[in-house]
């Protein structure tokens, strides 16, 4: 455990060093002029993103797992399609439909004929309007995570809720809310790194973040330590964030109890309030996917002879596999790094866990420059001594290599793989580790008969999550990919942020769908499982999931 | 208990594993970029298909292959510097002065004496110890409502600072590499103080903070939140000869308008390129230099991204060529480079967002 987080915690330690390196005139510059509005305007962003993908994921999840409405199984995976929207692309599409020269607003001027001044419109490009972006394509987060906590919750829990009198709206709150908090943290946490990590949409909307600050120092500046130290403050602040969210619940564990998972009773909701859920969820659908994913085929449909040909289809190709290897390992390494800490339970490898987690919540463009200095130094140092020794030449062995590219991956999307994992593994409750061994399971026949089966739903939210983020993964792949190496998410940056958004509008619609192939498999998985558990709990009424698989597997 | 050994058994198989898995990967790639052909090994931040079509009409006429990675330009920089001598690249493409300045001052270039190149290029647009040449020229313009605004309201940038001005100025962030750059040249012109005064002053004159791209600044001409912008004139290009029929609607309805044609001339930058030390093909490097400095290729720069050309006499666009001639600065462009700092820096004490 302690290999595995140190080597993926070199490009972070990469970055903390140079905090102990002088704090250059650079830096003072920075305090005395910017620093403030990078602090104030990161901390609104977070706040704002948090209420937001929490009032959304957590709303969605429940009216799709514990309600019954028309058009609650399409929902159930029409609400993760957003996932697969990039930010900076939405961001780029909004702007060009509700900008003061866009469609919308010019509509508005010619039909009353307005002129500039003469009526108030919301500024897109501005702090709320990234709110409102983030929010939009983060809620699947949270909503993934909390539903998947929600369907996994013991009913019974709810069930005594409501027979002591509790309406659904007091049991939601006062108990499947309190019961899924690790999940919606878990959730919001993702959704809030990945917001800190957001370079794209900030810089195009002009609010200046930690992120624009870090680029703005290295590349106007010149001053890779101070950008560095500007990241390690970055930095500082995650940790905060992790360690506050820890404190919070330091003693609250939620375990499901014995019968875990029955199947949920589904309340019908009847009525007006019907066309109020339809109408909900319908809000984050339509305004994170279908109007988007809908501009953009627009402007496919009037670009794609210039942009769809061979050369296009090994985008997508190269585009696949990386996140396919990408989300295999990090599961793979999540799930020994979760395990681990599951035996050992020490404080040690909680702390473990946290440190190996942290590369999300920065820049990729960060991580990569922290791969990239001390892989390049590691190949050189190798060369040296070989001609030293035996006079040949090794080269650069790591560096440029789709190696370096997806060990960059791993850093910065572990945590995503570690959260879910972790929020799985907090509802099975420790006294089946302990029957499972009291039975003589070994530790490797505790994973792989009880954990693994168990957790199923877990791994594959993981493994769509880190495909996902990969397929929109920007910063590390510009930065450390190999020659004649290109992905859809560089081809579709470098047309918009060259502002040739119709062109771009191919690969960001091929991001888009391919991301969805994951959502789709994945939702029919989700639901799989329950299905054919049912006919089970029918013939064994007593029996449940995880009794079921301890007592086959033992 | 068992637990301990076992765990660190299976680790060990994990990490080991991912520690094969890198390598095998990147012997994969390393097989693949050494092949036979002659080739060249280009790190480029002019984005893929800004060069790329170039770099295949150099296959096809000389038959190097060309190997090539886009990105950002201080990205490469750091690459380049990080890999040291045993760096695949050969040569490095900017799309601005300032990276090459500070690519040289790292030490990762190396000086190659072109006679062919340098009686091509004026003195101003290439280093003059050798290290790096322009390849295209880019102007910063202003563009206004012709509706509202008369040219002869107009004359320098540093007018656009006076009272007459006030809330009728769009221009984006200075984040930007060509505002820093404009910036470098009023300081390498006008010094730090008196760029200082300057600076305050133009930046009350922003009609709103700024945000979005060149083309986001035109629109908003157009639109009326501001009265003039101040632009890269390719940007204007690109709008007047887009597919989208309203982009060139709105790029109609405004005016390029030369600025400093009376005192320095308009402003200026490259794109440029520059042999690496580490350059291990150094012959096909030079060949590409001088290819991408052709008469050829230099008309490519303004038929398809409204560049200018470095070489004069080359012919230009129609679109150029409807913008008519003008005076541009004749500042060494490596004093942007030197300067960019500085620039930067005073555009946070300005409160330029």
């Amino acid at each position: 455990m302690v290999a595995v987080v140190a080597l993926l915690s070199i490009p972070l330690a990469n970055i903390v060093a140079s905090l102990f390196q002088a704090f250059s005139d650079v830096f003072s510059h920075l305090a005395s002029t910017v620093l403030k509005d990078y602090v104030s305007n990161s901390l609104l962003l977070m706040l704002g993103v948090a209420c937001g993908t929490f009032v959304l994921g957590t709303s969605c999840a429940w009216l799709t797992s514990m309600c019954h409405f028309p058009g609650r199984r399409i929902f159930e995976w029409a609400l993760l399609l957003p996932m697969a929207m990039p930010a900076y692309i939405i961001a780029y599409t909004y702007t060009g439909m509700l900008d003061f020269a866009g469609p919308v607003q010019t509509f508005l001027r010619e039909y009353f004929q307005w002129r500039y001044g003469d009526y108030w419109f919301p500024q897109i490009r501005s702090l709320g309007g990234a709110i409102v972006m983030f929010c939009l394509v983060l809620y699947p987060y949270v909503f993934l995570i909390v539903r998947a906590s929600f369907l996994e919750q013991s009913h019974a829990l709810l069930e005594v809720s409501r027979s002591l009198g509790r309406n659904s709206w007091q049991t939601f709150f006062s108990v499947a809310i309190p019961a899924a908090r690790p999940a919606i943290i878990a959730g919001m946490t993702l959704a809030l790194m990945e917001t800190l990590a957001d370079y794209g949409t900030v810089q195009y909307f002009g609010v200046s973040t930690f992120t624009t600050g870090i680029f703005r120092t290295w590349f106007g500046l010149g001053d890779i330590t101070a950008a560095a130290q500007l990241s390690s403050i970055l930095l500082l602040f995650i940790t905060a964030l992790i360690v506050i969210e820890r404190r919070s619940r330091s003693r609250m564990r939620f375990h499901a109890a014995g019968n875990g998972r029955s199947q949920p009773a589904r309340k019908a909701i009847e009525g007006w309030p019907k066309y109020l859920a339809i109408f909900w969820c319908l809000i984050p659908v339509s305004f994170g996917f279908a109007l988007p994913a809908g501009q953009l085929l627009i402007w496919v449909i009037k670009t794609w002879q210039d942009n769809i040909n061979a050369a296009f289809f090994n985008l997508v190709l190269s585009s696949f596999t990386l996140a396919a290897v990408t989300s295999i390992l990090c599961l793979t390494l999540a799930i020994a790094l979760c395990f681990c800490h599951r035996l050992i339970a020490s404080r040690t490898s909680a702390l473990l866990l946290r440190v190996g987690s942290l590369g999300y919540a920065l820049p990729g463009t960060v991580i990569a420059v922290g791969v990239l200095i001390p892989f390049a130094a590691f190949d050189n140092a190798v060369d040296a001594w070989l001609i030293k020794h035996v006079n040949i030449s090794s080269g650069l062995l790591l560096s440029g290599t789709l190696a370096a590219v997806i060990f960059a991956y791993v850093v910065r999307f572990i945590s995503v793989s570690i959260q879910t994992i972790e929020s799985g593994y907090a509802k099975i409750h420790p006294s089946i580790d302990d029957s499972a061994r009291t039975l003589g399971k070994r530790p490797h026949q505790l994973l792989s008969s009880v954990h693994l089966p168990m957790l199923k739903t877990s791994l594959l939210t993981a493994l769509l999550l880190v495909f996902v983020d990969v397929l929109k993964e920007l910063p590390t792949t510009l930065i450390l990919r190999p020659f004649n190496f290109n992905t859809l998410a560089v081809r579709a940056y470098e047309l918009a942020s060259d502002e040739r958004l119709m062109d771009a509008s191919s690969a960001a619609l091929a991001i888009v769908l391919t991301g969805l192939l994951p959502v789709l498999l994945l939702s029919r998985n989700i639901s799989k499982p329950k299905q054919q558990s049912k006919p089970q709990q029918q013939s064994n009424p007593p029996m449940n999931d995880s009794e079921n698989s301890l007592r086959v597997n033992l | 208990m068992r637990t301990p050994s076992f765990t660190v058994k299976y680790l060990n198989t994990l990490s080991c594993s991912l520690i094969s898995l890198l390598l095998v990967s990147s012997q994969i790639v390393a097989s693949q970029t050494h092949a036979d052909q002659a080739e060249v090994n280009v790190y480029s931040a002019r984005k893929e298909a800004l060069i790329k079509p170039l770099l295949d009409k150099f296959t096809e006429k000389t038959g190097t292959k060309v190997n090539l990675v886009t990105s950002k330009g201080d990205a490469l920089l750091t690459r380049l510097k990080a890999e040291g001598k045993n760096s695949p690249a050969d040569v490095l493409i900017t799309t601005d002065v300032g990276r090459l300045y500070r690519a040289k001052r790292a030490g990762v270039l190396q000086s190659v004496n072109i006679p062919e190149i340098e009686s091509r290029i004026a003195a101003q647009y290439r280093d003059s110890e050798g290290f790096w040449y322009g390849l295209s020229l880019r102007s910063r313009v202003i563009v206004y409502a012709p509706e509202r605004v008369k040219a002869s309201e107009l004359s320098s940038y540093t007018a656009l600072a006076n009272k007459h001005w006030h809330k009728r100025v769009c221009i984006r962030s200075s984040s930007n590499i060509y505002n820093q750059s404009l910036v470098a040249s009023m300081i390498a012109h006008n010094g730090v103080a008196k760029t200082d005064t300057w600076l305050k002053q133009f930046v009350a004159n922003f009609a709103q903070p700024p945000r979005g791209g060149d083309r986001d600044q035109i629109k908003a001409v157009v639109a009326g939140m501001c009265d003039v912008a101040v632009v890269n004139s390719y940007y204007l290009g690109a709008m007047l000869n887009s597919k989208d029929q309203k982009q060139v609607d709105i790029a109609n309805k405004v005016k390029l308008f030369w600025p400093d044609q009376k005192g320095h001339g308009a402003h200026m930058n490259i794109s440029g390129i520059a042999v690496t030390k580490a350059a291990k093909n150094k012959q096909q490097a030079i060949a590409l230099i001088t290819f991408l400095s052709s008469a050829q290729s230099q008309q490519w720069y303004g038929a398809v991204n409204n560049e200018y050309p470095v070489v004069s006499g080359v012919k230009i666009s129609d679109t150029l060529k409807s913008w008519g001639t003008f005076k541009a600065d004749t500042l060494a462009v490596e004093k942007l480079g030197d300067k960019n700092n500085e620039a930067v820096k005073a555009m946070d004490r300005a409160g330029w967002k």
